[in-house]
């Protein structure tokens, strides 16, 4: 029915288009693509710049140097501590909260959505959150990364409203087999809910891995850190060596191709797991651009 | 209707405050499974909320909240009367604006042309690989700037070199810095905004395309005239949402490409509450700060839901 007026300025527009928007494909992918060639490139090719995506002398180099000290893969294992323990803590805490609400009958409904709906308009703010994080001894814990934004409240709400939508027979049924709310809960809505729980675990797992901001608030021992934290350090705070961060020895700085490994191996996690992203972040979007 | 008729008579039961204690006992379990969600957003979101008293005070960590002096409205007056005051507001609205004209359109552009790939391959293709950036992190995309746009050795600046016999200095040149910064946000964004454009695209109805073929309407006229209003809803409704939120410019962005040199033009109020009041240590006067941007912050929340109430989109909550 499109092809009907293939003629014309409609041609023209149409290869202008396919060019176009391979153009803008290409301008999102290849600076990664670039990251990736010359994190395995050696130093002088990254100097001369004689390769454009694949080196012509392949070396790990970088990686081999990146692997014999203890700050990366220890800050590897940090985040993916926090990943793993705040996506657990953050999906308990939104499923356990939003089957509740979700029933209609349950008094003081209301207005425990009225609190969530505040919280979101309004907030004690930094300085405040800082405080009170400081003074439950969180500061360099990385508890301090996890509670303090445990539930989104939009994925609770969205969550919510996805129980609110399952039929009302089945928790009738199971009320007459004799199942508390909670193994209601347990048996017969979490197993219906597959498709929402695989989305708001990756939501709150991109969350936790790509976070910065909380660990520049919170923590202060640099073994802590977090791999992005390291990353902003390696990158953006000149002349700072991974070695300085270990035990403030000097090292030479950051040799280039070093910094692109880094940035390669902050970025892996989420390329790996990136065809489920796509396909349940562009869920999470359509459920949430239905109102609860 | 069974169904209905049931909902009303547990509602008039839970009125009388004997059923109210009844319904609460039957349903124990549900108030167990609210609580630690409960309890969160008591500590972690209220609490800070009374923390706020202390923009009024001389708060000193050593007294603590109550045995700190009271000031009133000092750090406000302080705040407004600072040179630095001015700054932030024109910071911060300059950014948001230059967000608004340059990166509001542009998902809604690429989602129209998308739209008019036909080979369901190649769409898919390019749709896989403008997503991508959406998924990393600011620290990720922030070190990619950097490699590419430094000089002396960035790929850009090399390129540039060449082209016009000198560098340029994006990332500490003040007059470079919100070009940058908006166009980190369009090359991050841009491919993952289309995905709401794209779906409310896929549900315009195919027979609107044909009427208006029968009646002669060239590509373009259909575009204006058929696809663009099936977008309007979509357009108005995330429009206002971003009037509601036009002060939040990311923090985290915005902290990673700022440094001494451009920090004139850099600082807005998130990053000035965590220089002045975590890195300072100005508590009072930095919450005084933060208290000033949530209220303006909820005055043009509530104010755009109004708006979208009056514009018959439903409210924004």
């Amino acid at each position: 029915m499109h092809r009907m007026h293939n003629t014309g300025p409609g041609r023209v527009f149409d290869i202008f288009n396919h060019v176009f928007l391979a153009v803008v494909a290409l301008i999102t992918v290849v600076p990664f693509l670039y990251i990736i060639g010359g994190s395995f490139a050696t130093e002088s090719e990254i100097a001369t710049r004689s390769f454009f995506v694949i080196p012509n002398e392949i070396t790990t180099a970088a990686y081999d140097y990146i692997f014999s000290t203890d700050a990366v893969l220890r800050s590897l294992g940090i985040s993916i501590l926090i990943t793993v323990l705040g996506t657990a803590v953050s999906m308990i805490l939104t499923l356990t909260m939003a089957y509740p609400l979700s029933r209609k009958t349950m008094v003081g409904r209301n207005f425990i959505l009225n609190l969530i709906l505040f919280s979101m308009l309004f907030g004690g703010g930094m300085i405040p959150t800082y405080l009170l994080v400081k003074g439950l001894g969180l500061l360099d814990s990385i508890w301090a990364l996890i509670l303090p934004v445990a539930i989104n409240p939009f994925n609770l709400i969205i969550v919510k409203t996805f129980f609110q939508e399952l039929p009302k027979e089945l928790e009738d049924a199971s009320k007459i087999d004799g199942c508390t709310e909670f193994q209601t809960f347990w048996r017969v809505m979490l197993p219906l809910s597959k498709p929402v729980i695989a989305t708001f675990t990756l939501f709150y797992a991109v969350f936790y891995w790509n976070d910065f901001f909380q660990a520049l608030l919170y923590l202060t021992d640099t073994t802590k850190w977090p791999i992005q934290l390291l990353l902003q350090q390696l990158v953006m705070v000149a002349n700072m060596g991974i070695g300085d961060l270990q035990e403030a020895q000097l090292y030479e700085p950051p040799e280039e191709s070093v910094k692109l490994a880094v940035i390669v191996i902050a970025t892996v996690p989420i390329l790996l797991f990136y065809p489920f992203l796509q396909k349940h972040f562009a869920k999470g979007v359509m459920l949430g651009s239905v109102k609860g | 209707m069974a169904n209905v008729h049931d909902n009303t008579l547990e509602r008039t039961a839970a009125k009388s405050k004997k059923g109210k204690w009844n319904q609460i006992l039957k349903e124990k379990w549900l108030y167990l499974m609210v609580l630690p969600g409960l309890a969160y957003f008591l500590i972690f979101k209220y609490f800070p909320m009374w923390g706020i008293v202390i923009a009024f005070q001389d708060y000193s960590p050593f007294l603590g909240v109550f045995g700190s002096e009271w000031v009133g409205f000092e750090h406000f007056q302080y705040f407004f009367s600072n040179p630095d005051f001015l700054r932030l507001l024109r910071n911060t609205f300059i950014l948001a604006l230059y967000d608004l004209v340059f990166f509001f359109p542009a998902p809604i552009i690429l989602a129209l042309m998308l739209n008019e790939i036909r080979i369901s391959i190649y769409k898919r293709a390019l749709q896989t690989m403008v997503y991508v950036p959406h998924f990393m992190s600011w620290v990720i995309i922030a070190s990619i700037s950097y490699v590419f746009l430094t000089t002396g050795g960035g790929v850009v600046n090399d390129l540039i070199a060449k082209l016009i016999g000198q560098e340029i200095n994006f990332l500490s040149s003040p007059e470079w810095f919100r070009p940058m910064i908006i166009g980190q946000i369009i090359w991050k964004e841009t491919g993952w905004g289309t995905v709401i454009f794209l779906a409310a695209l896929a549900s315009v109805d195919q027979e609107q395309y044909e009427a208006a073929i029968v009646d002669g309407a060239g590509r373009f006229r259909r575009l204006w005239h058929v696809t663009l209003p099936a977008l309007r809803s979509t357009i108005v409704i995330l429009l206002i949402l971003r009037l509601g939120n036009f002060l939040d410019t990311g923090f985290q962005q915005i902290y990673l490409m700022s440094n001494s040199l451009n920090r004139s033009v850099a600082d807005v109020f998130d990053t000035y509450v965590y220089f002045v009041g975590i890195t300072e240590g100005a508590f009072s006067y930095s919450t005084a700060v933060g208290l000033f941007k949530s209220v303006v912050g909820i005055v043009l929340i509530v104010g755009a839901d109004r708006i979208a109430k009056k514009l018959g989109q439903g409210g924004l909550f």
